[in-house]
């Protein structure tokens, strides 16, 4: 083991770290924006819609992230449709592949989150906001998701660092993101304990940074007055009802083409 | 094309033993270390929890090429010339490790959520420390396990595709050489998820046919 070789594989392999976090966070960003909508569809009493949803996710669950990538990298060239479309200079690329593979996958996994926070969200509290008047997509805002992702706060964390790790598979469609790095400097150097330890280091490290966001979110969330944690002392906000309460109230105050916002989202 | 068939055929046993293989060693593994995770020793709870922190924080990808490379550089290392280790033992050990460390949290809630009395009422009645958890421990604690020890043999399932990168003729391997031979990677790509998504669908049939069979009515 040479301390020296591991010191300068880091500096090699910190290059691939923006790659690495740049198509991570990328797929977060489109996988989170999809999966809003269709988890909603698929928590929704309407049997269609959701056992449409579940079709989507369940077949992204249930292969192997690598097929959905050589499928879109490789497989879809073979079609002249997708060859001919205005999509093709992308898709051409390994970078844009990689995303949209990753993107797909992430957000079967993400719809499959929030629609257990959503069907967690006890019925009384959406009875009531119906109650009120609120519109659907105002329930949807104010009521429903911010509670939702609140109770599905550590598995969507997992998610998060599965993503990370994902990426990874990057390196076979030809990507020199951080592992995609460690292969070509092992085949250089033929020190793998040495240039993998390095690539594991930083790994590790990107994890452990998400899983401290996520610790701090979540307990920033808890003591935030919207929670609906039952660890807080009694008091009104204490009640599952006060971000309702906070929302009427916020609606109350504002004009009406001036929407409150979440603050705490 | 039809020879292919044939060759998915082997690739879809190598995928299956090597599922298999590794899924059973890998859950003793995950046993023993979500023992040493609870054990009173803080030496070796430490290092439980080392291990299953360290392998969870990584790409499964990465503990495969290390495990391979690694095992071929230290096999040359040891008898002088260079030695390729063999692509399925290193898939298994790595694949083995990885589906220990996830195991190894899972059995680890499902002990502690075996009351204490369980095993302080077997030691009263003479049971051996090994009696305690076979006859007891083990039984009350699979159930409690059973969900979340499911979706992890699907996920194992998916996870063996990676081993095809250190060239196990796997489904995924097949794929890959069918759709280059051919020119046809849609449709060699599109056979192998078929094939995977049947795969981690007959598992997750047969552990909720299982769960259903211990499970306790009323409960």
């Amino acid at each position: 083991m040479d301390i020296n070789l591991i010191v300068d594989s880091i500096s090699v392999l910190a290059h691939g770290v923006f790659l690495t976090l740049s198509v991570t966070l990328l797929s977060l960003v489109v996988s989170f924006i999809l999966s809003v909508p269709l988890s909603l569809l698929r928590a929704s009493p309407n049997r269609a819609l959701s056992r449409s949803v579940l079709a989507y996710t369940y077949v992204f669950r249930g292969t192997p992230l690598l097929v959905q990538l050589f499928l879109v990298y490789y497989g879809l060239s073979q079609l002249t449709v997708v060859r001919q479309s205005i999509f093709w200079p992308l898709l051409r690329e390994p970078f844009w592949c990689a995303l949209a593979a990753f993107s797909l996958n992430s957000t079967a996994y993400t719809t499959e989150v929030f629609r257990a926070g959503i069907l967690a969200v006890p019925r009384g509290i959406t009875e009531a906001a119906q109650a009120l008047g609120l519109s659907r997509l105002m329930q949807i805002r104010l009521i429903i998701f911010p509670l939702a992702f609140r109770m599905v706060l550590p598995s969507y964390a997992n998610e998060v660092i599965g993503m990370v790790k994902a990426s990874s598979l990057a390196s076979t469609v030809t990507l020199l993101e951080i592992t995609g790095l460690a292969r070509r400097m092992v085949s250089e150097t033929f020190a793998p304990y040495e240039v993998f330890l390095a690539a594991g280091l930083l790994y590790l490290l990107l994890n452990f940074i998400v899983s401290a966001f996520f610790r701090t979110l979540e307990m920033h969330l808890a003591h935030s007055p919207t929670s609906n944690s039952r660890n807080i002392k009694a008091g009104p906000k204490s009640s599952k009802l006060w971000p309702l309460r906070q929302a009427i109230d916020k609606r109350a105050h504002t004009k009406p083409d001036d929407q409150p916002s979440i603050r705490s989202l | 094309m039809l020879s292919f068939a044939l060759q998915f055929f082997n690739g879809l046993q190598i995928t299956v033993v090597l599922a298999l293989v590794s899924g059973a060693l890998g859950s003793l593994l995950g046993l023993f270390v979500a023992m040493a995770k609870l054990s009173k020793r803080d030496v070796v709870a430490l290092l439980g929890r080392a291990y299953t922190t360290i392998v969870r924080g990584l790409p499964e990808l990465l503990i495969i090429l290390v495990v391979y490379f690694g095992g071929t550089a230290a096999i040359t290392a040891l008898t002088g010339r260079y030695v390729e280790i063999n692509a399925f033992a290193a898939g298994i050990a790595a694949l083995m490790i990885v589906f220990g460390a996830y195991c190894a949290e899972i059995f680890r809630g499902a002990i502690m959520s075996v009351p204490q009395g369980q095993a302080e009422a077997a030691r009263s009645l003479g049971l051996k420390p090994w009696q305690i958890w076979l006859f007891v421990i083990l039984p009350q604690m699979m159930r409690v396990a059973l969900p979340a020890y499911g979706n992890l043999w699907a996920s194992l399932v998916k996870d063996t595709s990676l081993v095809s990168v250190i060239g196990l003729t796997d489904i995924m391997r097949v794929a890959f050489i069918g759709a280059g031979s051919m020119r046809a990677p849609l449709t060699f790509y599109l056979v192998a998820s078929a094939l995977y998504l049947s795969l981690t669908s007959m598992s997750l049939a047969s552990f909720r046919a299982l769960e259903r069979r211990i499970e306790i009515p009323g409960h």
